[in-house]
């Protein structure tokens, strides 16, 4: 299975790649639009703040979002964010920053009156929905631990319909969520530095974009 | 709601006779033993179950950094948890080239003293959650600094000392943890010069003093002799992480067990 990293000059790709590659994909790292439209499956990472990912991600807007329609594409933490629709990072009080609108909802800083922010460690995962994203993950429940994951943000979406795993930190917000159709997803922490079940996600989006080939070939 | 508990073995590495990287480890805080291979040793940690992987570079010269960032790509490729470099970062080239190395955060101590607006200027570049301020404290008994009570009753300041313990700076420890927060740092790392090689617990009054200053998050460092040690800084002095290293590298102790320990306690851990 080969899958893209879109490099659009946020941070250190190495760890996800190498996460990638230990569930046998074949990766390819590009800032090439022409490549990144052929791919078979996207993964979209993120580091820093939503307004200038929005920025560097510019040249590479109109490819991720056509892609969307029938590739499957994976966003990691602001990547993640960059899915929804708007973000109240970094704009003036009252107004958003526009995403790409493939997940519709917003993007907000996590209420800092009971916890610190950003919210940086490792935090329980309760699966909310069935995707194949949460293959084998466990879920938090009343009588037993969920699977932990590593988060390090300040900003979440907050659960609704699109959310298929929740993490809670002073409120429920999206720890995983993906679109109706299926194909668009992704994760609020960093799967590549979450051990076992970060390299279960990312196995798991290796084996849905199979699927989701197979599938899309014979269909056609 | 609430954020596990982190366990973090950290090891040492520094070159050997034929310029390769190996992690030693100190007895009574001198006496330097090979203990084994950064690779190697970080894949059994990475599979152990440990929090996040603290890799400090310990190498006198600066010949030895084009092979310590060449291992640090090695170490990062095997694990999939948060990893820390430290050892030798003096400017901004230095935290963008090491993380670009594979590291997901770096330790800053000497460089920071000397020059603070290199936490600024790291915060504003990589962003708070890749700059972790490391201190080395030492008990001073004088006036030089705010005096915080010891267990047995004896009061004593917190002193930033560089080159291992062996020079003092005046500066106080927990004034400067405030600083460093107050200038970007997104954790803060706290070794007792005191402790370091006892394995007789944290230096508790220390933690606690840095823990009430600041709301980053704080990793307790040295004195740990085990489980029990984890236990008391987690309770007694509000650390968010306790870091070791030669009880998980002489097999004293297993990271599974410290968290088996906690968890039976009502600490929360990832296992």
């Amino acid at each position: 299975m080969q899958v893209t990293i879109i490099d659009y000059g946020v941070g250190n790709l190495r760890s996800l790649q190498r996460g990638l590659e230990r569930a046998d994909a074949t990766v390819t790292v590009s800032d090439d639009p022409a490549e990144i439209a052929a791919s078979d499956a996207l993964v979209l990472p993120g580091v820093g703040a939503f307004g200038e990912c929005v920025r560097n991600l510019a040249p590479f807007r109109d490819v991720v979002v056509e892609a969307a329609a029938d590739t499957p594409v994976l966003g990691i933490c602001v990547g993640f964010q960059l899915m929804f629709t708007e973000s109240t990072e970094g704009a003036p009080e009252g107004e958003t920053i526009d995403g790409l609108d493939l997940i519709p909802g917003r993007v907000e800083r996590l209420p800092s009156d009971e916890v610190k922010v950003p919210h940086m460690g490792w935090n329980e995962l309760t699966v909310e929905r069935d995707h194949p994203i949460v293959d084998g993950v466990a879920s938090k429940t009343p009588q037993a631990d969920g699977d932990y994951a590593y988060f390090v943000h300040s900003y979440g979406s907050s659960v609704a319909d699109h959310t298929v795993a929740a993490c809670d930190y002073g409120f429920d917000f999206a720890a995983i969520a993906a679109t109706e159709r299926g194909n668009v997803m992704g994760t609020q922490f960093h799967p590549e530095k979450s051990g076992d079940t970060g390299l279960r996600v990312l196995r798991n989006f290796v084996a849905f974009a199979e699927d989701w080939n197979d599938t899309t070939v014979t269909a056609e | 709601m609430t954020l596990t508990k982190r366990i973090i073995p950290c090891i040492d590495v520094d070159l050997d006779e034929n310029g390769d990287a190996k992690v030693y480890t100190g007895v009574n805080f001198e006496d330097l033993q090979y203990t084994g291979d950064p690779v190697e040793m970080a894949r059994a940690y990475n599979r152990a179950g440990a929090d996040e992987f603290v890799f400090l570079d310990i190498t006198a010269s600066a010949d030895g950094r084009e092979t310590m960032l060449d291992t640090v790509s090695a170490v990062a490729d095997e694990v999939f948890i948060p990893l820390t470099v430290g050892g030798g970062i003096r400017t901004k080239a230095d935290i963008v080239e090491t993380l670009r190395a594979g590291a997901d955060k770096v330790s800053i101590n000497t460089g920071a003293l000397q020059r603070p607006g290199l936490i600024t200027e790291g915060a504003e570049s990589v962003g708070s959650q890749a700059i972790v301020i490391s201190v080395d404290a030492r008990r001073r008994y004088d006036e030089g600094g705010e005096h915080y009570e010891q267990v047995d009753g004896e009061s004593c300041w917190f002193e930033c000392t560089v080159k291992g313990g062996r020079e003092g700076t005046g500066t106080d420890v927990v004034a400067w943890s405030a600083e460093a927060e107050e200038r970007g740092a997104g954790e803060l790392f706290v070794n007792s010069i005191d402790a370091d090689g006892t394995k007789d617990g944290y230096d508790i009054p220390l933690t606690r003093a840095v823990c009430d200053a600041v709301s980053t998050p704080v990793i307790a460092s040295s004195g740990c002799g085990g489980p029990e040690d984890a236990y008391e800084v987690f309770t007694e002095a509000g650390a968010d992480a306790a870091l070791a290293a030669s009880i998980f590298h002489f097999d004293e102790h297993s990271i599974d067990e410290v968290k088996r320990y906690l968890d039976e306690r009502g600490v929360p851990v990832r296992r």
